[in-house]
């Protein structure tokens, strides 16, 4: 015990200001590196930029720290390179590939920086700041941005547990547990009005005082982090960044519950977060954060890490009990809840693990801090996944209350090459498209309501102008049908019958005239009710939402499912049934390559004069299109 | 996988404990990349559970494959990102060109392709892995390339 208490108190007592500053890197004594190291910046060859970087190192001889960090949330900008030199503020080049290291870092190191290339610069206090470059708050991507999750994301190392405590990490934890008892922590939380930020919006603070308030030997915590949504990556990125702030909400939690044992189930699916977060319990354990008697104060916790194996409805938190237990991960219905009975019987408190890393932040600086931010029902902040067709694509974390249009317009920077924006796609694949006339909505559990939205665990998609409605829809109906758990008519064969329909509707009639045709009406005219069927009988989340995309889309985009149904067509030319490809003669110069790359054999004239496609030989697949360096051929 | 790998595998975990099914299974799968109907019952005894009580969990889970991979083990992201940029389109070509359906390998054992969810690639969509190389931004040109490359080194 004395070791442990000893360990802590030479991190935060013995350390003077310098020396935090030093493990913080608020000041460094020789040049530092960091390179975005998320799984989004590996993908776009960050590891190429590590290794690069250390070339350049070691051939000028330059004595050099180089860190791995985790993900900024500008993933569209990836891979991220940023030098920090004695006395001079950080700053941070956009699109660090292999090969433009070496020229980048000569620029800094002789002090000839092309502003281009630099994304932005940290404002550190005492520090030199770089002339003609913008600060990071300046940036409209993060001016709108109020970070407490993300805080640290793409500043400290997730692989070091000195970085976190330096910044003010374990505090939390180590406040709690030695002068709060578990009652005080549930109604701090309560009086804080954070809500579950897995889609449910249920109060975290009543929920814990449900399993505080069982008197059972056994509770049990779990972080749900099993995000399968196809464009959410929200968790993951919370993982890669700062693993130790996940850590610390989860050490509290199960402190104001009184559970001994807390698990982490993750998806399997990226070996980066898993990695990283086995490295940080173990740095915790060390510590003493996490294991037996904690900061002396007879607290003892376990972590266990549980890997998901890809099913979407584990997500749901009865199916993740039982996928623990080591059943099928199919949902029970409810009551009991889990709070109540949960994991063997006992109770267990599933949070998702952005609500859990709410909480070390809350407990610092307090319910009416954490009260004053976001809106009236909602507070605090909440993480969006930005994908699609915008600008900038990424991780933000914003205060709720601000509007979608804000998020889409100023943050993520509109839609790009110039195109117009079509719809936003708010929730993932059981999520809600919101048409650009109702985009002043406000973020926000019970804002969205009135839109029949929900904030959902935090995907955001920008469509613009290209994206085929009914396409889309059938995309995540087909998800959702096949991530049915199975267990309940409704769902498993409501989505079953439901993509049967929308694939009619998107597919090449092979005649239009008899029982083909009357089928696809038939399905069409019971489509709606159907699918309100789905959401009213359905025993869980995922089915009782699967219906939304359906519902929404034709509720705002219905003239583009009659124009695939009566007219079997498709503006958009991505229904590839539904398309021909055409060739615009003024434009086409007769360069042959369409004709010759054309699989169907579809295209034809002769050299150097305009070509032209023959309509009932045309698949609609588009490798004309894609090979014409004119852009002569068009979707009709 | 020999007996004694086996056996070293399941002694990480406790016997009769039916809620280490998942961990072990995730944990056959990662050394030998499949499981066997053989790994399944030898599973199933040590934790005394039936064979089809096994198999039946284990395929529940997408994750877990039953057939071994092909010499090219074929990834392609279909998040939203990657649908939105035409990744039905690589799927299709995929499956025409190599003969192989998803999720599964094609006869000659030479590839397997399987559909994943997002990658977090999701800004340089669409994305293509084929065994440890990722391929960013694929249109039908590329993907033709990295076919006649995987098909000439493995004829």
């Amino acid at each position: 015990m004395e070791k442990i208490l000893k360990n802590y108190s030479n991190i935060f007592d013995r350390a003077t200001r310098d020396e935090l500053a030093l493990i913080s890197r608020e000041k460094v004594t020789r040049p530092v590196l960091y390179v975005g190291m998320g799984t989004c910046g590996i993908i776009a060859g960050a590891e190429g930029t590590l290794k690069s970087a250390e070339r350049y190192l070691s051939a000028n001889g330059i004595n050099a720290e180089l860190i791995r960090v985790g993900c900024l949330g500008l993933c569209s900008m990836e891979p991220l390179l940023d030098v920090q030199l004695p006395g001079k503020a950080r700053i941070s080049f956009h699109h660090a590939t292999e090969d433009r290291v070496e020229d980048l870092l000569n620029s800094v190191f002789h002090q000839t920086l092309d502003t281009d290339s630099v994304l932005c610069q940290y404002q550190n206090s005492g520090q030199e700041e770089w002339t003609g470059i913008p600060a990071m708050g300046q940036l409209p991507f993060f001016a709108r941005q109020h970070r407490i999750v993300m805080r640290h994301a793409g500043i400290i190392s997730p692989w070091r547990i000195n970085d976190y405590l330096a910044l003010g990490g374990y505090k939390s934890l180590y406040k709690t547990v030695l002068n709060y008892t578990s009652e005080k922590v549930c109604e701090i939380i309560d009086q804080s009005e954070l809500q579950g930020r897995g889609g449910g919006g249920y109060p975290t603070g009543k929920k814990w005082m449900v399993a505080l308030g069982m008197g059972s030997d056994h509770k049990y915590l779990i972080c749900n982090s099993d995000e399968t949504d196809p464009g959410a990556f929200m968790n993951r990125a919370i993982i890669e960044a700062d693993p130790h702030r996940v850590l610390e909400g989860i050490a509290i939690a199960a402190y104001a519950i009184g559970a001994s044992d807390a698990y982490i189930y993750l998806r399997s699916d990226h070996m980066l977060p898993i990695d990283i977060l086995k490295h940080a319990v173990a740095d915790a354990r060390e510590y003493g954060f996490i294991g037996g008697n904690i900061f002396g104060s007879g607290f003892n916790l376990n972590i266990h890490i549980r890997l998901g194996a890809g099913a979407m409805v584990c997500g749901e938190e009865t199916a993740l009990i039982a996928s623990l237990e080591g059943r099928r991960g199919m949902p029970n219905s409810k009551p009991p809840y889990p709070a109540e009975k949960g994991l063997w019987g006992y109770p267990t408190i599933v949070n998702n693990i952005e609500t859990l890393a709410n909480v070390p932040a809350i407990l610092e600086n307090g319910p009416t801090w954490f009260k004053s931010i976001g809106a009236k029902e909602s507070r605090g902040t909440k993480i969006f996944s930005i994908t699609g067709k915008s600008l900038h694509t990424g991780m933000i974390e914003v205060p709720m209350g601000i509007t979608i249009a804000e998020i889409v317009h100023s943050i993520a920077g509109g839609v790009k090459d110039g195109k117009t924006l079509k719809a936003v796609l708010l929730g993932g694949a059981s999520g809600v498209c919101i048409p650009p006339a109702n985009l002043d909505t406000a973020i926000g559990y019970e804002s969205l309501h009135d839109i029949d939205a929900s904030v959902g665990l935090g995907g955001l998609t920008v469509l613009d102008q290209d994206t085929c409605m009914v396409d889309l829809t059938r995309y995540f109906m087909e998800f959702l049908q096949r991530e049915s758990c199975g267990k309940c008519i409704p769902c498993r064969e409501g989505t079953r019958r439901m993509l049967q329909i929308l694939d009619d509707v998107t597919r090449r009639p092979r005649e239009e005239m008899h029982h083909e045709t009357l089928e696809r009406f038939k399905g069409v005219v019971e489509l709606e009710s159907l699918a309100q069927v789905i959401r009213d009988t359905s025993l869980c989340g995922l089915g009782r939402n699967a219906p939304n995309p359906a519902l929404s889309s034709l509720k705002w985009f219905r003239d583009e499912f009659e124009e695939h149904i009566f007219d079997r067509k498709c503006q958009a030319g991505v229904c590839r049934d539904l398309r021909t490809c055409y060739i615009e003669a003024a434009i086409c110069n007769g360069c042959n390559i369409c004709q010759k790359k054309c699989p169907e054999n579809a295209i034809i004239g002769s050299a150097k004069l305009p070509h032209f496609i023959i309509e009932s030989k045309c698949t609609g697949c588009g490798i004309c299109f894609e090979s014409c360096k004119f852009n002569a051929i068009v979707f009709k | 996988m020999t007996k004694e790998n086996l056996a070293s595998v399941l002694a990480r975990y406790p016997a009769n404990r039916k809620e280490c099914l998942l961990p072990i299974l995730q944990d056959l799968q990662q050394q030998v990349g499949h499981l066997g109907d053989d790994l399944l019952t030898e599973v199933g005894k040590y934790l005394n559970l039936p064979a089809n009580k096994v198999y039946g969990v284990a395929a529940f889970y997408d994750r877990f494959k039953f057939h071994p991979k092909g010499k090219y083990h074929i990834r392609i992201c279909n998040g939203t990102s990657c649908h939105l940029e035409g990744s039905a389109t690589l799927l299709a070509e995929l499956e025409k060109c190599l003969k192989v359906r998803t999720g599964g390998t094609s006869r000659d054992k030479r590839f397997s392709l399987e559909v994943t969810t997002c990658m977090g690639g999701c800004s340089c969509s669409p994305v293509v892995v084929v065994n440890d190389a990722v391929h960013l931004h694929v249109t039908l040109e590329e993907l033709g390339t990295i076919i006649r490359f995987m098909k000439e080194k493995t004829e």
